[in-house]
């Protein structure tokens, strides 16, 4: 028997779980809440329009929402296998869950990069 | 005054008269002091001597009661009848196996998956005796110990979801076992494991549902053994793929 590539999946899957876990609150606290709410100074379009533009600030946010994306595709592909018990659907959840998390991230690198 | 009584539903299943199971029920004393095996044994040795069920140390150590209460995995010779009251109380055989007779469940698909692991030391060359022992410091068996409380009680592949909808998948006691001699200091067998375990019938089959660790009645952290064997397996994997010439 050989051994199975899940390694790579589960690799990007716990990076994202991670990674998200621990910047998504954070970001959805300040843009959600915080500065609509009027709770800290809104910066100027100007500002956070430099701070966007910023390479580092960009790589960030291509590894934050790419990362995100593949544990989502990851998880729902368990989702689907044991939850739903559409395992026989393998390929077909496989390149949907996948696909979807690649394409996804693929988008968000070419808005990021087209800034 | 009245003794009172708790009543048991037990599951039957005769395959010489029987296709399908059924529930039988049986008034039992409701005794301050009985767990659930002792109405087990009660009725067969008072009501009824047909009814077939494994047991033997009476003390959590044998792990050979394990059995489903209303619905749970747990040994029956730690489960205290009173909590069950007023009842009725449902006993099962432990899910996810087959059935031989009554409360008796077939584990060899398990012994098979337990002995796939390599769940003994490994060494490449056996020291002689004459140098002596295999020094072991406190930290290095506290690095293990726990997983060695495993009695294979088998209660960890019923409680688990995933086992149940994957009988290839080789399960949580054995993948604990394997952990338990791969962090013993004296073991050098953790590669051959990692062969086995890293199949995709191996640890990968897991989604960490927990449920493992929440019934052992041992204490042992079956997914926590899993999920510190996946870092292991991912790091082996990434390092096969990016320096495909080192060992």
């Amino acid at each position: 028997m050989k051994k199975s590539n899940e390694p790579l999946w589960w690799a990007f899957f716990g990076a994202g779980g991670a990674l998200s876990a621990l910047c998504l609150p954070a970001l959805l606290f300040l843009l959600a809440l915080a500065m609509p709410l009027g709770w800290i100074e809104t910066p100027s379009f100007e500002a956070a329009s430099g701070l966007v533009h910023h390479p580092l600030a960009r790589l960030f946010l291509f590894a934050l929402i790419s990362l995100s994306l593949l544990h989502w595709g990851h998880r729902f592909r368990f989702t689907l296998y044991d939850g739903l018990q559409l395992k026989h659907l393998e390929s077909l959840i496989v390149v949907f869950c996948y696909g979807g998390a690649i394409v996804g991230s693929i988008f968000a690198g070419f808005v990021l990069w087209q800034l | 005054m009245t003794q009172q009584t708790i009543a048991l539903e037990v599951f039957r299943y005769r395959p010489e008269e029987e296709h399908e199971p059924t529930f039988q029920t049986y008034e039992v004393p409701l005794k301050k002091e009985w767990v659930v095996l002792d109405a087990l044994n009660y009725i067969k040795d008072e009501i009824d001597g047909t009814l077939t069920f494994r047991w033997s140390c009476r003390m959590g150590v044998c792990g050979s009661c394990g059995m489903m209460i209303n619905g749970t995995p747990v040994l029956t010779c730690a489960a205290f009848l009173e909590t069950y009251q007023p009842g009725p109380v449902r006993i099962e055989p432990l899910a996810n196996f087959p059935v031989v007779r009554d409360l008796v469940i077939l584990m060899s698909d398990f012994m098979e998956k337990l002995g796939r692991v390599k769940p003994w030391i490994i060494t490449e060359k056996e020291k002689p005796v004459a140098e002596g022992e295999y020094l072991q410091t406190p930290t290095q068996l506290a690095d293990f110990k726990q997983y060695s409380m495993c009695i294979n009680c088998m209660l960890c592949y019923s409680a688990c979801p995933v086992s149940g909808l994957e009988p290839d998948f080789i399960g949580p006691a054995a993948i604990a076992l394997a952990q338990r001699y791969n962090l013993d200091s004296r073991d050098e067998g953790s590669a051959q494991r990692m062969e086995i375990l890293s199949q995709d019938d191996g640890i990968w089959q897991c989604t960490l549902v927990g449920e493992c660790s929440a019934v052992c009645p041992k204490g042992v952290d079956p997914a926590g053994a899993i999920q510190r064997y996946k870092v292991a397996s991912t790091n082996d994997w990434w390092r096969s793929k990016l320096m495909p010439w080192g060992k």
